[in-house]
């Protein structure tokens, strides 16, 4: 057998988009989070590119290219919203960032 | 060979994804993350994404990381503390994504049966000529939106992060 | 099956020979062409002509202490000068150096492996030996280390931008990125090498390309992060001996990368200046014959005592390699390979003298010109050339 099956793509993809719900929610450091964001897209990607694989059709990779074009525009914007955060508390723990609360 | 390529590249990405949920300090978490992206490009080779390889690693690897680490350094960023984890987040948190993770792997496997199988070569549309087809015929609104997008990124990012004008 | 197993085996380790004498000597050439823009010898005691000079220098920096300071962060320390050797010297696989080769019944390409994607191969490589740089910087735990380190990645990545859309131009006009076509479309003569051919002459875009070349890999006159009166060296100031070495190796390889590229996408790669049955065959062999004939003439009325015995030699030397380019059973891969390796020679010569001549920029100057003059003009040169394929298609 020297082919590999679609099954184990999609677990590998549900593998990586579980590793990167488990970061975003257990970590404190706004950067950790937001990697893990990162990590999440990228097991999506995987996914829409195994199924354009599937269907053999060229709109997966189309997908998946967008995908990767609105990350590199959200990590822009994020990282900046990073720097000035962390200009005014001068922290990167998330829970320190909590004036509105109550 | 392509069950081994698969498997080591697969292997790769997973541990790399562990280590980048399970580090304290941000840099090896982002060196883990470009581990991730390099071996998932390489399953998009064996998947016939032969452009959208390229992609991840100048796009997503040679530059969308490259931010991520110029920011961690230019923070200074330390090991991140200990204080604020809440036990009972990851008492209830962990099972229920084990959960997630086993529901979603049992679909997948009810669904694809052994018989739908990749081999390298199987898939010969993804070369630039067939994106670029249809990334300027059928997707070509989403093509010029994205740019206005990125237009608006570059613009917020730095109104965001200049120094302020005294 | 296996036959394509040897056969690139061995074309690996020929190629892996060649680049890595190719980077030991660039070095030698490098400081002979300074020195003499500069009016004075050069290395000439280590051997002929300091021909030696290269290999004490690999001995020196082997034998040196291998330092590794406590205040570092050693994985990211010792990876980083492994990431940026590797990636410099990964691009190499893609690159064509000549036509077919036949050698004892087997015929194959003058190239590693031809991707269909291998421009984006090369600048995939590129963009990732950014990491090298950085991480040397931030492992370093050195305050002059970690500016220099941000400073470089800085300008590398901003320099990816023109240099990219400075590829994309004649790509307009060659139709594919697999660069053993890209060469085949310029066959022909000078005028169908892509700077020259096609309905706007790619001139600019060689410019472009050449400019930001220049600054991808940190040499003069954007070599401001890792200048030795400047930040201490910048990001490579907390390194020693080999790993030090393997930083130098890795800006030659880089250099050596862009060169190639340059000639495969502008210059017409193997293609010589006009066709053979005009006489282009025996450019190489005069040449080589005129050096051999000024060897041996000042070999009779040497400047130093030593220069009697060597300096025939080397016209003997000379002569013999112009007497082998006239065998025919080796002009059909030699003569290709002599035109790429004469064009790629002249454009890293080009480098040496732009380092020799040229003052450097401030880092301030250096990212002002690339984001507010050299993108711009790479994305009106896009635009120009794409719209005249257009209309003359």
């Amino acid at each position: 057998m020297t082919a590999v099956p679609i099954s184990w793509f999609l677990t590998l993809s549900a593998v990586l988009f579980v590793l990167g719900v488990a970061g975003f929610v257990f970590r404190r450091s706004v950067i950790t989070v937001f990697m893990s964001i990162e990590l999440m897209l990228n097991a999506v990607n995987l996914s829409f590119v195994t199924f354009s694989y599937q269907l053999k059709q060229v709109n997966g990779h189309l997908f998946a290219f967008f995908v990767m074009v609105v990350a590199a525009a959200e990590a822009a914007v994020g990282l900046a919203i990073i720097l000035t955060v962390f200009k005014n508390r001068a922290t990167l723990n998330i829970d320190d960032v909590d004036s509105m609360k109550n | 060979m392509d069950v081994i390529l698969f498997l080591i590249f697969a292997v790769i990405a997973v541990v790399c994804a562990i280590n980048v949920v399970v580090q304290t300090h941000p840099i090896s978490s982002a060196i883990s993350l470009v581990g991730v992206m390099g071996s998932l490009a390489v399953l998009y080779l064996l998947l016939g994404a032969e452009f959208i390889a390229a992609a991840q690693v100048i796009v997503y690897a040679g530059a969308i990381m490259v931010l991520f680490v110029f920011v961690i350094m230019l923070l200074n960023a330390g090991a991140e503390s200990k204080r604020g984890r809440s036990l009972m987040a990851q008492l209830l948190g962990a099972p229920l994504l084990v959960a997630l993770l086993g529901l979603l792997a049992y679909f997948v496997q009810r669904l694809y049966p052994r018989s739908a199988s990749v081999h390298f070569g199987g898939f010969t549309h993804g070369t630039p000529l067939d994106i670029g087809r249809a990334l300027f015929t059928t997707y070509l609104l989403p093509f010029e939106v994205t740019s206005i997008l990125i237009l608006i990124a570059i613009v917020g990012a730095i109104v965001l992060a200049r120094k302020e004008m005294d | 099956m296996d036959s394509f197993i040897v056969i690139s085996l061995i074309k690996t380790a020929v190629v892996l020979a060649a680049l890595l004498g190719a980077l030991l000597y660039l070095q030698w050439v490098e400081r002979k062409v300074i020195a003499h823009i500069q009016v004075r010898p050069g290395p000439y005691r280590v051997g002929p002509h300091g021909l030696l000079q290269p290999i004490a220098d690999v001995i020196k920096l082997l034998t040196k202490e291998d330092l590794i300071p406590p205040y570092v962060n050693k994985p990211l320390y010792l990876a980083a000068p492994f990431l940026a050797m590797t990636m410099a010297l990964l691009s190499i696989s893609v690159i064509p150096f000549g036509p077919t080769i036949e050698v004892a019944g087997y015929r194959t390409w003058m190239q590693l492996t031809d991707l269909n994607i291998g421009v984006l191969f090369v600048l995939a490589v590129s963009s990732m030996g950014v990491y090298g740089i950085a991480l040397a910087g931030w492992s370093s735990n050195n305050k002059y280390a970690l500016l220099g380190g941000l400073r470089s990645s800085a300008q590398m990545i901003s320099y990816e931008l023109p240099l990219s859309l400075a590829i994309a131009a004649p790509l307009l006009i060659s139709n594919t990125l697999s660069l053993r076509t890209l060469v085949e479309k310029q066959e022909g003569s000078i005028l169908q090498w892509n700077v020259l051919h096609g309905p706007f002459p790619q001139i600019l875009s060689f410019i472009i390309f050449l400019i930001a070349g220049f600054a991808e890999t940190n040499r003069v006159p954007f070599d401001l992060p890792e200048a030795e009166n400047e930040l201490v060296a910048g990001f490579h100031v907390e390194y020693s001996s080999m790993k030090f070495a393997s930083f130098f190796m890795a800006e030659y390889a880089n250099m050596i990368t862009v060169s190639c590229m340059a000639v495969l996408l502008f210059l017409g790669g193997w293609v010589a200046p006009w066709p053979a049955r005009y006489g282009s065959s025996y450019v190489p062999v005069a040449i080589f014959a005129g050096a051999g004939v000024v060897a041996l003439y000042h070999g009779m009325h040497p400047g130093r005592r030593r220069d009697r015995h060597t300096l025939p030699v080397f016209g003997a030397a000379f002569l013999a390699m112009a007497a082998v380019f006239l065998l025919p059973a080796v002009q059909a891969w030699l003569l290709p390979l002599f035109w790429f390796c004469a064009k790629t020679g002249s454009v890293l010569f080009t480098f040496m003298w732009v380092r020799g001549t040229l003052p450097r920029f401030r880092y301030d100057q250096l990212m002002g010109f690339t984001w507010k003059f050299l993108f711009p003009v790479a994305v009106a040169n896009l635009l120009v050339t794409g719209f005249l394929v257009a209309w003359f298609s």
